[in-house]
């Protein structure tokens, strides 16, 4: 299926991946990610039982220096 | 306390390295340091590890955000990436001052609050704005003394007193801080705390600059407490003329 992940869309993602499948597939940090899908938080605790679906935009945020 | 005992938040936003970030950290003697959220691809690894590492609480933020929507939302990944309800709230207003937008940062501000977050809003020197993000129950108000990344210093010193005297929250001077004589000065108007990023991590040395901060904090404060002795006119002797030998 197709997803857009922090602004890039691509396809060849499994159906059903799970939120946490696919930040694992991004980044190895155990701490300090975030994710937001369409638009909406999905809080850490509910990440390996939210599936994503076609078309889903999601991003992927971590802490950057700034502010 | 808030912001911890050093009373200067250190922001990482203009260091070079991750490396010169590191010594600017432990040189300033801070316990809280603010970083923005971005996407992990653009963010680099290393930063969080590195604040773990040196044993400094992350106070997050949002930069970047131009509407109350905005900046909530942020805030609300914030906490579940950094497990803290501590955040550093910014509404900016425009590119070219990146002074807040007073009516959004309200709004966001009591959003925030009621959502259970200890709220830290970077603001405008305006008193009365200031007030009423107190008076939405923000755990601090954040006021530029000029704006962000200008090193013009404070700009209005004496509404940065008009706030002190405003809120029962403490006052932390937030942007425009240039050199460490303005980070005293932000202490002997009275207030609790200052930020710095820019000045530091911008300068030619962010070790001997976040030093630098750290010792005029510690200056400002303890000449705010002694208390300044009130400006005059005319010159006042400090040698009595009692016993002056006479020719």
């Amino acid at each position: 299926m197709r997803l857009t992940v922090n602004g890039r869309s691509s396809d060849g993602f499994v159906r059903d991946l799970s939120v946490r499948e696919l930040v694992e597939t991004i980044t190895e940090a155990q701490r300090g990610v975030a994710v937001a899908v369409n638009g909406e938080v999905v809080p850490r605790s509910t990440w390996a039982v939210t599936a994503l679906a076609e078309g889903d935009s999601v991003e992927v945020l971590t802490a950057a220096q700034g502010g | 306390m808030l912001f911890g005992k050093s009373r200067l938040i250190l922001g990482t936003g203009g260091a070079n390295s991750l490396a010169a970030l590191e010594e600017a950290v432990v040189a300033s003697g801070t316990d809280l340091v603010t970083v923005a959220l971005r996407r992990v691809d653009a963010a680099g690894p290393g930063l969080l590890p590195m604040l773990d590492k040196l044993g400094v609480r992350v106070l997050p933020n949002t930069a970047g955000c131009y509407t109350a929507g905005d900046a909530v939302k942020t805030a609300h990944l914030a906490r579940d990436a950094f497990e803290t309800d501590l955040i550093k709230l910014e509404v900016i207003g425009d590119e070219r001052t990146l002074l807040p937008d007073g009516v959004e940062l309200l709004r966001a501000a009591e959003t925030l609050v009621g959502d259970g977050f200890t709220v830290l809003p970077y603001t405008s020197d305006d008193p009365i704005l200031a007030r009423r993000l107190a008076d939405v129950g923000c755990a601090a108000v954040m006021p530029a003394g000029s704006p962000i990344g200008s090193g013009l210093g404070i700009s209005n010193p004496h509404h940065i007193r008009l706030i002190r005297q405003s809120v029962d929250v403490p006052v932390v001077l937030d942007a425009g801080i240039g050199t460490a004589s303005d980070a005293a000065l932000a202490m002997e108007l009275g207030c609790d705390a200052v930020l710095v990023a820019s000045a530091i991590t911008r300068s030619d040395d962010p070790g001997a600059m976040a030093d630098a901060m750290r010792h005029a904090v510690i200056a400002g404060r303890l000449a705010f407490e002694a208390g300044r002795i009130p400006r005059r006119f005319h010159a006042l002797a400090s040698t009595s003329d009692e016993g002056l030998a006479q020719w």
